[in-house]
């Protein structure tokens, strides 16, 4: 104490170097027991990273659950949680921090056994680089093959294979020779660029930080030397300009700024610019930071662009080159890992995120699931927890993407589910299977604020949800009355009548149902679109559906108009015989009988219809419309 | 933050998208401001994130009425720069029944005065995410939590029962009464902190910097004397030495170091060659080393 502090050199040169450092994130996986965590806590401690005090915690902890007897136990540096100091395993990923004088790194430390195939997926989304352990006395494992597949799937190139506790094979050279043809000989299909295979000791340090003596046959590198020279460039960076809009930033009338990080290329003042759902061009004015003008942007930077021309852009889009634009589609193909304990459900309604875009999203169809062990592909229902497959999607709306392989940020995606809100599925987007009308839209002149002037309304969408003989068709008609006498266009979706045409092809499977709501909010969005008040009158039970047909419309244009009665008086009135053929077993999936109604929650009208007068209703729809 | 190649410029710009994904997502958020540096470097984050604009939220600092009376100053002058609102909240009923860290230890007074008194205040606003500056590399804990972390309605935090948190895409989805923590410093180390401060000349508290100050020895730590409530033993005086803070809190509850640094690169230097981690200057995580995990799991930060 007291003693003044000195370091080697100078603090400013020591400070730059830290700034200067590239940053290499890897994750390692390996199955129980292969050492990963004593090799996370290897690296620490050899890097100097782990200070006094915790090495004083730590010799209390050895004691308490450690594995080594009187020896520091290095693994519990890294196993944080309580939950898993008494199992002994690690349950979740754990993010640790290193740094050598070349570079910074960032480890994501996952689990290896199979229930937890998420948490590696999860760690491989955002790292360059795997090292995958293998323990020397046992080889090659299925769950060597899993954490590969996992590894490739999710587009990591550069892998290091970690052939770990050698010194209880006697640092036997043939032991290594053969782990190492092993594994090259299956992993030959997998397309990794970079594949180092080491063997070493994390437990002593032999050629993890040091080189071994023991093992002076092995004249590769060191792991430690191996992740501070490995080249990872990111294909993104040399590839064409791509900026998801995430917020527009407008502090005054003067600004309007253009907020995002840029995933692709690079940008300068000048540039030309597309919006790539919409089609509209525009030239980059300034890269606005506070710190002043920005004469060029680059993959990887947050960013405020100012464009010179107004054009509508909105959180989600994708700004990207002119010439080298995104797919832009509304089904894609894509590899789904399931990540929840309630199975995928096909046809369901889900919500989907990619990039800065919200929509909602069901699978259509399932092309084959992925046995993870064998590699196979099979024939599959559905997808449970850890489950991976090649699946359809439909989307609500066209999102603007680039294949996961070319461009990581462009053609990942999330699921959730629209209930628990649990992020349910990872994606990654492969190809468009019908692109959207025209992939690179056309800009009609015309558009639909254009057609609205025409005919001096606000186009918006009444949609009437409700059980069936609530009084759905009966307020919708009256109100229909009313605009058309006032000289409103309108037109009148009914469940039933539809369902004589356009959805002649559909039954009352749940997937069915989906694709009848979906058709329907499609349909109305063009009337919409055309300058048209449309009312839609269906049953419409299921939240997710018909929030999917909300997110086909502007805010404010969709009204949610929930029509009352509870079940006893819908029940009642009976207008159409259904409810009695429902009770008596000759309809199934009724909605009130043997299919729930989910009601909405935060609609814009509710009308309870029990002893109320209809025309009282309709005007009240009237009001809130206030044309 | 302008040299390209930098791993500091690719922090803030990973730390600048997680703010503006909050915005744009999230009905209500706030940001928690504690006036230490990571606060200050989250604060300048926001700025840069939203520039010209302030950042759209308000500040809440959760006053335990024990904090550095010097970091109250400086916490005014910062909001006030920045252009922002500024909540702050005590746990009245805390402070009314005298909880005090001299007189009920510290783990039960953070409990009442921060843990209780930020949920207080979280709902009080209806706030439906909050900005915390806490980093992975500082425990344990922190290494497995997500930048958004999902909160329930008691606003539990459990560990088991997480979000996978993939890329850059993030689930921010909650229901009413339910919220999010949001860490857009989970990949900074302490040393990337000074780094930033340094590089984009940042205000910091000047507690940080050694000077003299009045100070008692306690269970060897230096604990300074910051105003009359402190409760002096028998044979105690205060005694002026050169200190200085490495992390900041309530004055009783926050171990002073001696130093000769005064300036940042002082300070740098110092935290290089230093042999004992960050949190251990903060009296509450003695307890056991799982400490941080339970109160985590009960709503602290």
């Amino acid at each position: 104490m007291n003693q003044l502090p000195s370091l080697s050199r100078p603090v400013t040169s020591l400070l730059d170097d830290h700034d200067q450092k590239g940053l290499l994130r890897f994750l390692t996986c390996g199955s129980v027991d292969d050492g990963k965590s004593t090799l996370i806590g290897r690296l620490l401690h050899d890097t100097k990273l782990v200070l006094e005090d915790q090495v004083a915690a730590l010799r209390n902890d050895s004691r308490k659950y450690g594995t080594q007897g009187e020896n520091i136990d290095l693994a519990l540096l890294v196993d944080g949680l309580e939950a898993e100091r008494e199992q002994g395993i690690t349950i979740d990923v754990a993010y640790r921090f290193f740094a050598t004088d070349a570079r910074k790194f960032i480890v994501a430390d996952t689990p290896g056994h199979e229930q937890y195939t998420r948490n590696m997926a999860t760690g491989a989304s955002n790292s360059d680089l795997a090292v995958i352990l293998i323990d020397a006395r046992k080889g090659v494992l299925q769950q060597t093959r899993r954490h590969s597949f996992i590894v490739s799937l999710l587009g990591i190139r550069h892998v290091v294979v970690a052939v770990n506790k050698m010194d209880l094979v006697d640092n036997d050279e043939a032991v290594f020779e053969r782990i190492s043809e092993d594994y090259r000989a299956f992993a030959e299909g997998f397309g990794f660029e970079t594949l180092q295979v080491i063997p070493m000791s994390a437990l002593t340090g032999d050629n993890v930080t040091a080189r071994a003596t023991a093992m002076d046959w092995y004249d590769g590198p060191t792991l430690l030397s191996h992740l501070e020279s490995i080249e990872v460039a990111s294909e993104a960076f040399d590839g064409p300009f791509r900026m998801p809009v995430q917020w527009v930033n407008r502090p005054n009338l003067d600004f309007r700024g253009y907020c995002g990080t840029l995933v692709g290329g690079r940008i300068r003042p000048g540039d030309r610019i597309s919006v790539a759902a919409s089609g509209r061009t525009a030239t980059v004015e300034r890269i606005a930071t506070m710190n002043g003008d920005l004469d060029e942007a680059l993959a990887g930077d947050a960013v405020t662009l100012t464009l010179r021309e107004e054009v509508d852009i909105s959180r989600g889009d994708v700004l990207c080159a002119p010439d080298q634009r995104p797919e832009v589609a509304d089904r894609i193909g894509a590899h789904l890992i399931w990540m929840d304990d309630r199975p995928l459900v096909p046809g369901r309604s889900y919500a989907i995120k990619v990039g800065k875009r919200l929509a909602s999203a069901s699978v259509t169809r399932i092309d084959h699931g992925i046995d993870v062990n064998t590699l196979q592909h099979e024939d599959v229902e559905t997808l449970a927890l850890n489950g991976i497959g090649y699946c359809e999607l439909a989307l609500s709306s066209p999102v603007a993407f680039d294949p996961y392989e070319v461009n990581r940020d462009m053609g990942s995606f999330v699921l959730i589910d629209p209930l628990t809100n649990h992020t349910v599925a990872a994606g990654m987007i492969w190809k468009a299977l019908r692109k959207a009308d025209n992939i690179h839209r056309q800009a009609f002149d015309i558009d639909r604020s254009a057609r609205a002037a025409l005919t001096g309304q606000t186009p918006r969408v009444l949609w009437f949800t409700g059980l069936s003989g609530a009084g759905k068709s009966t307020v919708a008609n009256l109100v229909e009355q009313r605009l058309h006498a006032t000289g409103r266009l309108t037109f009148l979706l009914d469940g039933d009548n539809v369902r004589h045409g356009l959805n002649k092809d559909l039954g009352f499977s749940e997937a069915d149902r989906v694709e009848n709501i979906r058709r329907v909010g499609e349909v109305a969005k063009l009337f919409t679109e055309a300058g048209l008040i449309t009312l839609v009158s269906f049953i419409s039970p299921f939240r997710s559906d018909r929030q999917m047909a909300r997110d086909l419309f502007k805010p404010g244009e969709f009204v949610e108009i929930h029509v009352h009665a509870p079940l006893a008086v819908a029940e009642a009135r009976d207008p159409k015989g259904l409810y009695k053929k429902a009770r008596a077993g000759e309809i199934r999936n009724f909605t009130g009988i043997d299919s729930p109604y989910e009601e909405p929650q935060s609609p814009e009208i509710v009308l309870n219809t029990d002893g109320a007068d209809p025309e009282a209703l309709a005007d009240e729809v009237i009001r809130y419309l206030d044309l | 933050m302008s040299n390209r190649a930098s791993q500091l410029h690719r922090l803030e710009a990973q730390s600048i998208e997680i703010i503006r994904e909050v915005v744009a997502e999230m009905a209500r958020p706030v940001m928690l401001y504690s006036i230490g540096k990571d606060s200050s470097v989250m604060l300048h984050l926001a700025r840069k994130a939203f520039y010209p604009a302030p950042p759209p939220f308000p500040l809440l600092h959760i006053d335990t009425t024990w904090k550095f009376r010097e970091m109250i100053e400086f916490r005014d002058r910062m909001a006030r720069e920045a252009g922002m609102e500024l909540l702050t909240h005590t746990n009245t009923q805390g402070l009314a029944d005298g909880v005090n860290p001299f007189d009920h230890g510290a783990s039960f007074y953070t409990q009442v005065m921060k843990t209780e008194a930020l949920k207080q205040a979280l709902d009080l606003h209806g706030f439906d995410a909050a900005f915390g500056g806490a980093r992975r590399d500082e425990e344990k804990s922190r290494a497995k939590e997500r930048i958004f972390s999902f909160r329930t309605p008691q606003h539990g935090w459990d560990p088991k029962n997480q979000r996978p948190e993939l890329w850059s895409v993030f689930n921010t989805r909650v229901r009413r009464g339910e919220s999010l923590r949001v860490f857009p410093l989970s990949n900074w180390t302490e040393l990337d902190i000074w780094q930033y401060i340094r590089a984009e000349n940042i205000p910091i508290v000047p507690l940080y910097y050694a000077a003299e100050r009045p100070v008692v020895e306690r269970d060897g730590m230096l604990v300074m004397v910051d105003d009359e409530r402190m409760p002096l033993a028998a044979g105690e005086t205060p005694e002026l030495r050169r200190v200085r803070f490495r992390t900041l809190g309530c004055y009783p509850l926050t171990a002073a170091m001696e130093s000769e640094a005064d300036t940042l690169d002082g300070i740098v230097t110092e935290m290089l060659i230093a042999r004992t981690s960050e949190r251990s200057g903060r009296l509450i995580d003695h307890d056991e080393a799982a400490s941080m995990e339970k109160k985590k799991r009960e709503g602290y930060f």
